[in-house]
């Protein structure tokens, strides 16, 4: 894979990951980060890690810092409740943090059951001290990937990207809804 | 009904952890595991939690995957691993063969009162009764093919072998007494006890 060609922003983010040596991909079933994962899956140097709830990624991305290795965490909006207890964990033992999350409840979104926590997610990061990137333009996805992991690893702190619905497309159920 | 545990968590915790050398790291549950582990020895390559209720697994597995050559070696309580049964099917999907992890189950939640956990008999009274979970099975039933229960001090050097150098994953639960105790405490500044472990292992903060 080009870096200088490629187009689509999820393989966009797969290279940043790439090039941050980010070795622990902690994440569960997304829609929105499918091709990512499955890029991570394929790849050598990656080592993907199913998770049953957010918050076990949080803990794993500690213990990477640990080991000297760094970690990403992949999930949706819905999901980051979940993690918000574990947060207090990434800023007790001062490691570096870094989760990309697709957004849902954000923008057309279908589901209104979807709205609570996509609406919550950024004030209630932000209550926990996690610095926020939104990203909504697919030209824009790469560089802020590449910032945010900067920040997470060079600088200790705890980012998530917020990869808006916008950019990500409205989720429909099309022909299938009754 | 009183549990009719005969092991004691502190002489066993010293036992786990004899002439433990830098090749050994260690990640210890909030609470009596972290006071357990301290009394056996305070040392850079033992992360002592005081906090993070349910991260202990989470916490190892990432450890252990990021250091292959290293042992990991998990301990903590019942009220921990229960906050965190699904840790233990993610766990099951990296099958880590440097990685165990040590439940020392008193059937209790020490930490606020000693009120019975989940592991704590059925129809033990109405103030006292949990569910007979059965820990060891629950870590089989998620994949983890090596799980078993301890009960007898007669156990115990094969308890000590299995932890140390059995291939992993290993789980394994010590039923132990419940026991009022002295807090032996480590540091309490997370981000030093990270530091002097990444120092020691890494040679770097």
């Amino acid at each position: 894979m080009n870096a200088a060609t490629t187009a689509d922003w999820r393989d966009q983010i797969f290279e940043v990951l790439q090039a941050h040596d980010v070795r622990q991909v902690c994440h569960v079933p997304d829609a929105g980060h499918a091709r990512l994962i499955e890029h991570c899956q394929r790849s050598n140097a990656m080592r993907t890690i199913p998770l049953t709830t957010e918050e076990e990624g949080v803990a794993i991305a500690a213990g990477a810092w640990l080991g000297g290795q760094r970690a990403v965490l992949l999930m949706q909006s819905s999901g980051v409740g979940n993690t918000i207890n574990m947060m207090g964990l990434t800023k007790t033992l001062r490691v570096p943090f870094l989760t990309l999350i697709t957004m849902r409840g954000d923008w057309g979104e279908f589901n209104s059951w979807q709205y609570p926590m996509g609406q919550g997610t950024p004030r209630v990061l932000e209550a926990m001290g996690v610095l926020l990137y939104p990203v909504d333009k697919a030209d824009e996805v790469r560089g802020t990937v590449d910032a945010a992991a900067r920040s997470a690893f060079d600088a200790g702190q705890s980012v998530a990207v917020l990869l808006r619905q916008k950019l990500i497309g409205i989720k429909d159920f099309g022909s299938r809804r009754r | 009904m009183k549990s009719n545990a005969v092991l004691q968590r502190r002489p066993l915790v010293k036992q786990v952890l004899a002439d433990a050398d830098d090749d050994l790291l260690v990640v210890a549950g909030l609470g009596s595991p972290n006071w357990d582990v301290t009394e056996a020895g305070d040392r850079p390559l033992t992360m002592p939690l005081w906090g993070g209720m349910g991260a202990t697994v989470g916490i190892g597995l990432g450890l252990a995957l990021a250091q292959p050559s290293k042992r990991v070696l998990v301990i903590t309580g019942d009220g921990d691993m229960l906050m965190s049964l699904g840790s233990l099917a993610t766990l099951a999907t990296q099958q880590p063969q440097n990685l165990a992890v040590l439940v020392l189950d008193n059937e209790k939640f020490g930490e606020t009162g000693n009120q019975a956990t989940h592991t704590s008999p059925r129809n033990n009274g109405p103030t006292d009764s949990g569910a007979g979970a059965d820990l060891g099975l629950i870590a089989k039933g998620c994949g983890i093919a090596d799980a078993a229960t301890v009960r007898e001090p007669g156990e115990l050097p094969q308890l000590v072998a299995d932890l140390r150098q059995a291939p992993g994953p290993v789980f394994r639960v010590a039923k132990v007494m419940v026991e009022k105790l002295d807090f032996v405490m480590p540091p309490q500044d997370g981000a030093h006890l990270k530091d002097r472990f990444r120092r020691a292992l890494l040679d770097r903060p």
